[in-house]
Formats: C-alpha cells, structure tokens, sequence
C-alpha cells in the first residue's frame, strides 16, 4: 500500500472519506473510476429498462418481456442493438446542428451529474486506498442541480431543432416544468445543508452516519440518524419534484402521447433517439441516486446492522447497500407510472409553484428556528416550552381561522327539473340495470348440476 | 469536475500563484467565452445567438470554479445558464424559428460605426482593467475560504451584507410584483369559469358537445375541401375550415369510387 500524508483526510468519528480525500489519486484510478461510472450508469439504464417492464407488467397482470437471456434479461441489450442500427432520419426543416447537438448535451449532463455520487468507503483498488467514489467538490449538489439544469438544454433544443410543432410543443412544456421543479427541489436541498453543514455528497453521507442522544424527560434514546425521518417535509418534497424533473409519469407531460405524439422526440430516430432514452434513464437513477445520498443514509447500512455485523460498513459492501437502496427508489418510479394518471398542465404548474415551494419555504423557516433554539444555551425544559408556546399560536390561528361557509347542494330531483329545455338527455331516474342473459343463463346451467356430485367424487 | 477539484486542491496549496491546471483550464476555455460572445452578436438566428451566450456563460462559470469560488461559480451556471438564458430561450421560441434578423441597414454606414465604436470601448476597458490589475498581488484568498467557501459567503451576506441584501431582494421582488400587475387582468368573482360551468355550457341545448367531423368522412373524397357527409346524406358544412377557398368539385370526384360491388 502507497502510504502519504493525505490518505490520513478522513472523518474521525467514522474514519470514512471527506472533502479532503479527493484530488489525491493517480490518474490510472481516476481512469478506473470514470469507466466504472460509465459502466454502472449504462448497466443500470439497460437493467431499468427491462425492470421497469417487468414490474408494470406484473402489475398489469401479464408477463412482460421474457424471451431474450433469464427472465427477459437481455431484452434491453437487443432493443439496443436494434436502435443503433435503424435509418437515421433528418427531417427537412430541421435545424441540422442543434438537431445533433441536443441529444448529446442531453447524455453528457446525464454523465457528469454521477460523477459526485459516493458508492461506498475507502476501499483497496489495486493496492490504493481511494474512496468509492469518482470526485467531491465542496459543491457537490449544486452540481447536479447544474448538470440538471443543462441537461433541459437537450430537451428544448430537441424540441425546437426538430422544425414541427409537437417537439415545440414539447419542448416549450419541458423549459417551463423543468425550471418550476427545479426550484422546488432546490429548496428540499437546503434543509439537508443546513442540518449536514455541509454540500459535499461524501460529508453528507458521512453527517447521517451516527445519531445524536437525545434526552426527553429523562429518558434517553438516539434520534435516528437518516435525513428522510429528521426532515420528512423535505423528503417528501424531493421525491415529488424528482418524478417532474425526469419527466416521469404522471408528470410526463413534454412527451404526453394522448396530446403530443412522443413530445421533444417526436422526430428523433436510431442513435439519436437511444442517446435521448439513456439520458432519461440515467436521470432517473441520477434522481434515485441523490435521493439515498441525502435522505436514506448514502451507502451505508443501518446502523444498527452493525451489531451483529461489524464489517458491514466497510469494503466493498456498501456498493450493494447503495444499489439496493437505488433499486428500491426505482421501484418507487416504476410503481407510481403504473398507478397514477397524467396530470393536466396547469394543475401540474400549480401544485408546483402554489403547494411544492410555499410549503418548502415554511418547512425551512420553521427548521432555521428549531436549529437556532438548538444552539440557545437554555435548559432543554425551556426550550420545550417555546416549541410548545409556537405550535400553539398556530393551533389557535387554524382554530380561529374564518371558514368558507358551503353552500348545501340542492336534492337530485330539483337539480333536474332546473335543466332547461332541451337539454343532453338523462337516463331515468328509478332505472333498473336489466340482469344479462348471459349471467342467466350461467345461473341456469348451474342449477342443473346435482347437489350430490361433489361427495360422489 | 474532476479537474476542478484537482484545480482547487492545487489552488489551496499555492495560493496566490497559478498553477498549471488553472492556466490550462483558461487557454482552452477563454477563447471558447470570446468566439461564444462573438458569436452571439453575429448569429442571425435569434436562438443561436442565446446558444452562443449560453457557451460563453458555461465558460465564465468554469472561470469562477477554477478561481476558488466554487459556489460563485455553480450558481452562475444554475441561475443565469440554467434558469435565464432557457427563459430567454422559451420567448424565442414563442416568437418562432424563422425569425432572424434583418440584413437591411436602416441608417447609412451604421454597421461601420458600430463596429468601431465597439472595438473603441473593447481595447479602452481592455487596457484599463490590464493597467489596473497588471502587478496586483491576489491577497486574501486563502482568508476568504478559510472555513469553505459556501460559508464564508454566507456569514458575509448574512452578517456585513444583510441590509443590502435585502434591499436588493425588495427590488427584485417589487419589480416582479409590477410586471405581474402589468400583466395581470382583474377578474370579476362571476366573470371566471371553472370546470364545471365550462361542462355545463358544452351540454346546453344549442351546443353540439361532441367533436366536428373531420373533412370528407362519409364523402367520396378524402380532400380537406371536401365537406363530410352526415348520416342523412346532407354535407355538413362545419367540417371545413373557414380558411379554405371554396372550389368547385370535378365530376370525377363527385362520381362514386365503384367500392359497392367489392
């Protein structure tokens, strides 16, 4: 093992990698850990695809693809292939170079977003001691936020090179849902900074690794240590402004095939059309990614797992916690396409603007206060009493807020002997739904059968 | 990325000095910034000219990472790049894709003239900042960032800075509220229809609440001048756009395609 001075830049609560474990390898592993990313992100793209048609298919009662390798496995892999070598079709009004760009610009966000992503510990790579982990800027989140922020360049430049009005369509949608849940999901970073201290993903990690003891009355009890219980409102704010940054069902509407055909990739064929679904899925596990590194505890194992497993933290491991947390928040994904319907535009654009962002502003409000009430060096009986003295001028408030007197519906019969004349024929009103002859029928045959004929068998 | 934190890693050990990688980032990425800002001014499409602007901000935002201002730099990539130049983008694309400039000079030899006056201003602020700044030692770096850069800003804005700050924001905000008034047309309480009225209007007697046939259905030409017939044989004329010309139809298209016997 190469030993230096710099190796010893680590967390000394954990001994795991910080800030300062970055920009000390030799380029040899930064090659390793660039293509290691790579090969993740495009196995996961392919392995999502195929999950993500399995579980919809289950879900919808049918098998799902199931011919190509175990279990369908290399389905993805021949849809691949089958794409790279299709005509590639450039539309006669469209904007030849930005027609190009905008699927690159699209993958190669997609891409560096990951770079930051920490996979697990320090491990031993070759006979180096190097975290699993490409790269940690002291910015590391505002990254992704800005790799996320180019990458809805591909979107709208797809959309506008593509010279026909349903990729503008599309594309006019996207720029404007993009940068709406964009700020929503911004602001669901800040209270995790503000609770970890710190925008880089390896210390963030590193702040959800132990509890702190809490004493309430006397009883003494670890709060739990994952940011997704310690501030919930955020969690939940993220995973909803994560489904409208991937345009994902139901807030899929840059490419509502009901009203835009494909959306921005109406006109886009062969590679450049594979180049625009990896960037999709690589979002989505961008999203998936980020949201375990923030909320569910990054690549670690519960804590308490450690108790009958002392090496579960360490190593190699933890890349297969990380997975599996990815796989799950996928899941999430996938589930939520499958039940929920699509939303309409402007219902969309007002849960983000009027619920998504007034409620995260509030929740960051009420948290600076806990925070500074923390950090008051009064009794913690005091402090109780203070949290106590704000959650009742706000009970008091909803209590006495005036209420919307609701007008009392009229009865059914009034309501249609007010329709004027001529209206959209109604159905009467004592109708009788007439039995099936063919549920008749069944129930005829089945009386024929004898009583007997089972205890006879 | 990667190479910024090498950059920065680099940068915090020989502060005040630029290192190698700082100087490689900037000869390659500089002249990206001037054929970007050249670009944006001679680009005849409007949308091209915001992809020009948009090169030369993704550069300046590298520039500000690379000189130890990490947050600095990443906000001007997410507010200006990703959120201003994609709303510039989204008017432009409002406006349409045909929309370019206009060649024709409207007063006499003012191309010239801007050229000139612009090269003018170019080299005279060029030489400014280059007398100003040409032996100044860099000072403070390292104090500024001495406990990370994210907070050192922070306790700057919140504390020195808090009131203009604050002022600063009132006029974003007040100039926000004004546009919005400007734009915003008062509406009675009766005057707006929801969801339900609108439904209850499609079904008044009077109003044919489904969708108008399409041009030619049930007609013997597929044409969009042709109107479609309704079950009694009678043309309905809403079925063509008002736009079209009328015309005539020929006998052939009049007659009958002969698919009865088949």
């Amino acid at each position: 093992m190469i030993l230096s001075p710099h190796l010893l830049a680590e967390d000394p609560a954990t001994g795991d990698p910080t800030l300062a474990s970055f920009g000390h390898d030799p380029w040899w592993i930064v090659l390793i850990k660039v293509v290691g990313v790579f090969v993740f992100l495009v196995v996961m793209t392919l392995f999502t695809i195929w999950y993500e048609r399995r579980v919809v298919a289950r879900m919808q009662v049918r098998p799902g693809p199931n011919r190509h390798g175990p279990f369908g496995l290399l389905q993805s892999l021949a849809d691949g292939l089958k794409l790279a070598f299709k005509e590639d079709i450039m539309p006669l009004k469209a904007d030849k170079v930005v027609f190009f760009i905008a699927p690159v610009i699209s993958t190669v966000c997609a891409f560096t977003a990951f770079s930051i992503m920490p996979f697990g510990p320090f491990v031993s790579m070759f006979g180096v001691r190097t975290p699993l982990q490409l790269t940690d800027i002291s910015v590391a989140v505002l990254l992704v936020l800005a790799c996320s922020g180019m990458g809805i360049y591909g979107i709208v430049l797809g959309g506008w090179a593509s010279g026909s009005t349903y990729p503008l369509l599309g594309g006019l949608r996207s720029s404007a849902q993009l940068i709406s849940y964009e700020v929503a999901m911004g602001l669901s970073f800040v209270a995790v900074f503000m609770t970890a201290g710190t925008m880089s993903t390896s210390e963030i990690v590193n702040a959800q690794a132990q509890g702190s003891p809490v004493n309430l009355f006397g009883f003494e009890f670890t709060a739990p240590s994952w940011f997704f219980l310690l501030l919930l409102p955020s969690f939940i704010i993220y995973s909803i402004s994560a489904v409208g940054e991937t345009n994902r069902a139901p807030f899929d509407l840059p490419e509502a095939e009901s009203e835009l055909v494909g959306g921005f990739h109406t006109e886009y064929s062969s590679l450049k059309f594979a180049l625009f679904f990896l960037a999709e899925y690589i979002n989505m596990v961008t999203v998936s990614a980020l949201c375990a590194t923030l909320f569910l505890g990054g690549w670690r194992a519960p804590t308490s797992f450690e108790s009958f497993w002392p090496g579960i933290n360490s190593g190699w491991w933890p890349l297969a916690w990380f997975t599996i947390k990815v796989l799950l928040l996928l899941f999430v994904f996938i589930w939520l396409r499958g039940t929920l319907p699509r939303l309409r535009y402007d219902q969309f654009m007002r849960f983000g603007w009027k619920v998504l962002i007034p409620v995260n502003l509030v929740w960051i409000l009420v948290l600076a206060g806990i925070k500074t009430l923390q950090k008051q060096n009064i009794p913690t009986q005091e402090k109780l009493i203070y949290a106590g003295l704000a959650v009742g001028v706000i009970l008091l408030l909803a209590l006495l807020w005036p209420q919307k007197k609701e007008e009392t519906p009229l009865p059914l019969e009034e309501q249609v002997a007010k329709r004027p004349e001529g209206s959209f024929p109604l159905p009467p009103m004592d109708l009788q739904v007439p039995v099936s002859p063919r549920a008749k029928r069944l129930t005829a045959e089945r009386e024929t059968v004898p009583a007997t004929s089972e205890e006879e068998v | 990325m990667m190479l910024s934190t090498q950059v920065l890693a680099a940068a915090a050990e020989t502060a005040g000095q630029v290192s190698g990688g700082e100087k490689w980032t900037f000869f390659l990425l500089a002249p990206l910034a001037v054929i970007g800002a050249l670009g944006m001014v001679i680009a005849r499409n409007a949308v091209h000219s915001a992809l020009w602007l948009v090169l030369t901000m993704l550069s300046l935002g590298v520039f500000y990472i690379v000189q130890a201002g990490p947050f600095i730099g990443m906000v001007q990539i997410i507010v200006y790049t990703g959120a201003i130049m994609m709303l510039f983008l989204f008017v432009l694309m409002l406006v349409g894709r045909d929309a370019s400039d206009s060649v024709i000079e409207t007063l006499r030899g003012q191309k010239v003239v801007a050229i000139l006056l612009g090269l003018g201003l170019a080299g005279l602020l060029g030489t400014g900042v280059y007398q100003a700044t040409r032996n100044m030692p860099s000072v403070g770096l390292e104090l500024a960032n001495a406990n990370g850069n994210v907070q050192g800003i922070a306790s700057l804005l919140f504390t020195r800075y808090v009131y203009v700050f604050e002022v600063t924001s009132a006029l974003l905000i007040t100039a926000a509220v004004g546009a919005m008034l400007l734009a915003h047309r008062e509406r009675a309480k009766g005057e707006r229809v929801g969801q339900v009225a609108q439904m209850r209007a499609r079904f008044e007697p009077g109003n044919y609440p489904g969708p108008k046939p399409g041009p030619g259905v049930f007609a013997n030409s597929t044409s969009v001048a042709t109107p479609a017939k309704l079950p009694d044989g009678t043309p309905a004329e809403r079925s063509i756009s008002p736009i079209l010309p009328t015309r005539e139809l020929t006998s052939a298209e009049i007659a009958n395609k002969h698919t009865e016997g088949k």
